[in-house]
């Protein structure tokens, strides 16, 4: 077990180093001065920026200041609005996981008892409806259901917003970031209102990256439960008599779920480009929001940033459910590292 | 297999039906109590939200002339010395309760308001009543070159520059502190109207010093401080705007518990947001979207005449086009009531001349070119314009309210002259391109327009059609004539306007006889709002205004029914 931590561990940290590096190398590719790229202006009065900007250091040097100021929190300014992207990025990176784990919840809840239940009829009328009715909402492009959520519930039913995280007439002091805690922390007058307004918002963007999501789970899991439905130890526990409850907690539920979680960690990368098409949509002051308008308006510092940042959040969160995975299920590892 | 799996089913049915029933009535109650208790407990916050179209470049519209930067500040953060009467388009006191103009035109005498404060906000607190150090501050900012604010934020003052003020105002003199005096090297009578555009705001010049003082002085425009209805409160790029009510306002109006300028840069989007309530009006409403937005019971549309002109410009440095005979006989040829149809879509009035019916210097009995194929063929035979005869139509790229779509009038234009033999192409490049190559007098003939900035009509004459106004790139004719200029330029000396609109009614006939351009279409102005919000009219001379604006809360409960704040003198200290 240490030895797959330490391993993984190794791993995220030459995945992340090669990512740092490629972002450095970034403000060599695009037009102008690498080192203006890479602070956002000419001058900054920190540290490892100072040191970065003197004429005498040589490239590999460099490096090591920008490590430095990374880890620091100086991550350079924005060209467009000169502000320290470090506290942009603090404000709008809260939305997004907001937005991300509520969505991966309702897709979990929903897709896999589901998942189940089509397991367990499997190749019968209420699996075949699941496996079509899912195959359905898997092939909806996401920026297509999101506009035809606007369209249809709020523009022509009205029932819910179709921009922001609150309607901005909410004057909610920034605390988390995460809006709904914020609006439970803040001492504002009409707090229950202020939070029935932010679920309002939630609802249609969550639900339109949910919509892939969940399909994926149902998917994953149906096939897994059948899987092991075949196998020969559920027939040997069936044939010494165990009872249906038993069989069913001690041998299927478990042995089904353990493929669900590497699913779930190849998902995140797909999942994060989903939620920030919807952000786009939804108008969601998150990072994807942020990082398209940082593109349209050549800001390299930002995008350079906003990238590493994205990147990092996306490879983290991968390689902890990788090992996660790998820790409950050993019987993988033989796989990683085939021994002769 | 299949024995197990239904022995597992037939328990495994109920569990997840009863999972799935109750994650059903988790999600529905909180899906019900989204819904409904916006309308049973609590009330929203009071505020107007206004759907803009882009990010504004400074809070301080002295330094950029764009409307994005106008619509937020101008009338909101801050107040002018004059203002212009929203109906009629006469000066009114502003800031300055009166004013005295000398016999000879050139000193100009304002008297100050008294009991007038500055906002506070978290970040400056005034410690003094405005006062002419204020208007002097704020002049001297744009005015002189040494001043230690003009080269703050690398301002440029456009506006200011654009009409050669800083020549023309020979000093400001502080008489006392509520009296200045502003001296000019020439009679000017658009000198008042310019005064009252969005542009002339006045600072804070405490504020200036503090600035100073802390050495920051750059916040100045990004960080405002007015005498205006509204303060500032906080911005967030590409999001929103948040100002808030300034309760010791000079006038006795209600204002609105927040003002929201929600940044909102698609046009569908912003409508989409009107419809669903979340705009409560919005910016550049889309020409196309104007008959849907008409035909729903909760939208308002408004519309007014604008002052603006879009037209067809011939190059008059250009042979065959320095003859007004050939002039004269393209314009003849082509059909101004099917443009107006196929180009503004009924948005527009046809233009009989180059300012608008709605200025107080247009006279009726202009002779107007009418629609005549066959004279025009005549005149351009008798011009020695042969059959086939090559030239270009130069259509610009944007989208502005007089012209919505030149490319559509130019194919337009060229179907007609096609009907009197001449062979038109048309030419485009992006829109900076377009501009530099109009100023080096590329062009055979041009679609584009104006927007005035004042009700002044002088604000049409000389920027469009003055010999000065080749070189800085606004007389798109290239036309130069003394006699011409001699007309307008002794109107701007003359300060009543019955005598000016005699001259300019000359300047008017001299255009139609010489035709240098043909004037098209008065674009109108619309706006929209949710019918809702009170108070919000067009603003034909300028940018939008908010003071004034409420919004009636729909709730029954007798005490919201308006969200308004009267800011009654009780209030003032």
């Amino acid at each position: 077990m240490i030895r797959t931590l330490i391993r993984y561990f190794n791993l995220t940290f030459l995945t992340l180093l090669i990512l740092v590096m490629l972002s450095f190398g970034l403000a060599y590719f695009f037009p102008g001065d690498p080192i203006t790229n890479l602070m956002g202006a000419n001058k900054l009065d920190s540290q490892p920026f100072l040191m970065l900007s003197s004429q005498q250091t040589n490239i590999f040097m460099q490096f090591w200041y920008y490590v430095q100021a990374l880890l620091a929190g100086e991550w350079g300014v924005s060209f467009a609005t000169g502000k320290p992207l470090y506290q942009d990025i603090m404000r709008l990176l809260p939305a997004t996981l907001e937005l991300s784990i509520y969505a991966v919840t309702i897709a979990l809840i929903l897709g896999i008892p589901l998942g189940f239940l089509a397991g367990m009829n499997y190749h019968k009328k209420i699996d075949n409806i699941f496996m079509s009715s899912s195959m359905i909402m898997y092939s909806f492009p996401v920026f297509w259901l999101a506009l035809l959520l606007i369209l249809l519930i709020s523009l022509q039913a009205q029932w819910l917003p179709m921009s922001g995280r609150l309607s901005l007439l909410f004057n909610v002091p920034h605390y988390s970031g995460f809006i709904l805690v914020d609006i439970l922390v803040a001492d504002i007058e009409n707090k229950r209102f202020a939070f029935n307004n932010a679920v309002q918002h939630l609802i249609l963007p969550t639900l339109s990256v949910s919509f892939i999501a969940f399909a994926v789970f149902l998917r994953t899991t149906r096939r897994s439960v059948a899987d092991v439905l075949e196998t020969q130890y559920i027939k040997s526990a069936q044939t010494r008599g165990l009872p249906a409850k038993t069989i069913f907690f001690r041998h299927v539920l478990r042995n089904a779920l353990l493929p669900v979680l590497p699913i779930l960690a190849v998902q995140i990368s797909t999942l994060v480009t989903n939620v920030m098409i919807v952000e786009t949509i939804f108008s969601w002051p998150g990072i994807g929001d942020w990082l398209i308008q940082a593109i349209y308006e050549r800001d390299y510092p930002a995008i350079r940033t906003g990238m590493l940042l994205v990147s990092v959040v996306v490879v983290i969160i991968t390689m902890s459910l990788e090992c996660i995975s790998q820790l409950i299920d050993p019987t993988r590892d033989r796989f990683a590292y085939a021994r002769r | 297999m299949s024995e197990l799996a239904n022995r597992l089913i037939s328990f495994n049915y109920t569990a997840s039906l009863r999972l799935l029933v109750s994650l059903f009535v988790a999600l529905s109650v909180a899906l019900l109590t989204g819904c409904t208790d916006s309308s049973i407990s609590g009330t929203a916050p009071a505020g107007v939200i206004y759907c803009s179209e882009s990010n504004p470049s400074y809070f301080n519209p002295q330094l950029d002339t764009s409307s994005t930067t106008a619509d937020v500040n101008a009338h909101q953060i801050y107040s002018r010395l004059l203002e212009f009467d929203p109906n009629t388009g006469r000066i009114q006191p502003g800031l300055a309760s009166s004013w005295l103009v000398s016999d000879d035109g050139l000193t100009y005498t304002f008297q100050l308001r008294r009991n007038v404060k500055f906002h506070q906000t978290e970040y400056f607190t005034p410690s003094r009543n405005f006062n002419a150090d204020d208007v002097i501050f704020s002049f001297q900012r744009w005015l002189n070159d040494d001043h230690p604010y003009h080269d703050v934020n690398d301002a440029t003052y456009p506006y200011f520059s654009s009409l050669n003020l800083a020549h023309t105002i020979a000093s400001i003199d502080r008489i006392n502190g509520y009296r200045i005096e502003i001296k000019l090297f020439e009679r000017d009578s658009s000198f008042l109207a310019n005064l009252a555009t969005d542009f002339a705001v006045i600072l804070s010049q405490q504020y200036g010093e503090y600035l100073m003082v802390t050495k920051q002085p750059e916040r100045i425009d990004f960080y405002p401080i007015g005498t205006g209805p509204f303060r500032f409160d906080e911005y967030q790029k590409n999001q929103f705007i948040r100002l808030l009510p300034h309760l010791q306002y000079w006038k006795n109006v209600p204002l609105t518990d927040q003002l929201i300028y929600d940044i909102t840069p698609s046009s569908s989007i912003r409508f989409a947001k009107l419809r669903t309530g979340e705009c409560d009006s919005i910016a550049y409403p889309s020409q196309a979207e104007i008959t849907i937005m008409q035909a729903d019971p909760n939208i308002v549309v408004q519309e007014a005449p604008g002052l603006n002109v879009g037209f067809w410009a011939f190059n008059t440095t250009k042979p065959p086009f320095d003859q007004a005979d050939v002039r004269r006989g393209l314009a003849l040829a082509i059909d101004k009531n099917s443009i107006l149809d196929a180009v503004y879509f009924n948005s527009a009035s046809r233009a009989r001349s180059l300012i608008p019916p709605s200025s107080w210097a247009y006279n009726n009995d202009i002779k107007e070119i009418n629609y005549n194929p066959m004279r025009a063929r005549e005149l351009l035979d008798k011009a020695g314009i042969a059959k086939g005869f090559k030239m270009t139509i130069w259509a610009m790229p944007v989208v502005r309210a007089y012209n919505p779509d030149a490319q559509r009038m130019a194919q337009l234009i060229k179907s007609y002259l096609a009907a009197v033999d001449i062979d038109a192409t048309i030419v485009t490049y992006d829109w900076n391109t377009f501009r530099d190559k109009l100023n080096q007098g590329e062009h055979d003939s041009v679609l584009i327009g104006w927007s005035a900035d004042n009700g002044d009509p002088d604000n049409f004459y000389r920027p469009l059609l003055s010999c000065d106004a080749i070189p800085s790139g606004t007389n798109r004719a290239m036309w130069c004539n003394p006699e011409f200029d001699a007309l307008v330029n002794s109107a701007i000396k003359i300060s009543n306007e019955d005598k000016r609109a005699i001259l300019y009614a000359k300047a008017n006939n001299m255009i139609a006889k010489e035709i240098p351009l043909l004037p098209i279409a008065h674009a109108k102005r619309y706006q929209v709002k949710n019918a809702e919000l009170q108070g919000l009219s067009i603003n034909p001379y300028g940018s939008i205004r908010f003071e004034g604006v409420t919004k009636t809360v729909p709730s029954p409960t007798p005490s919201m029914t308006s969200s308004a704040v009267v800011v009654s003198d009780e209030v003032r200290p």
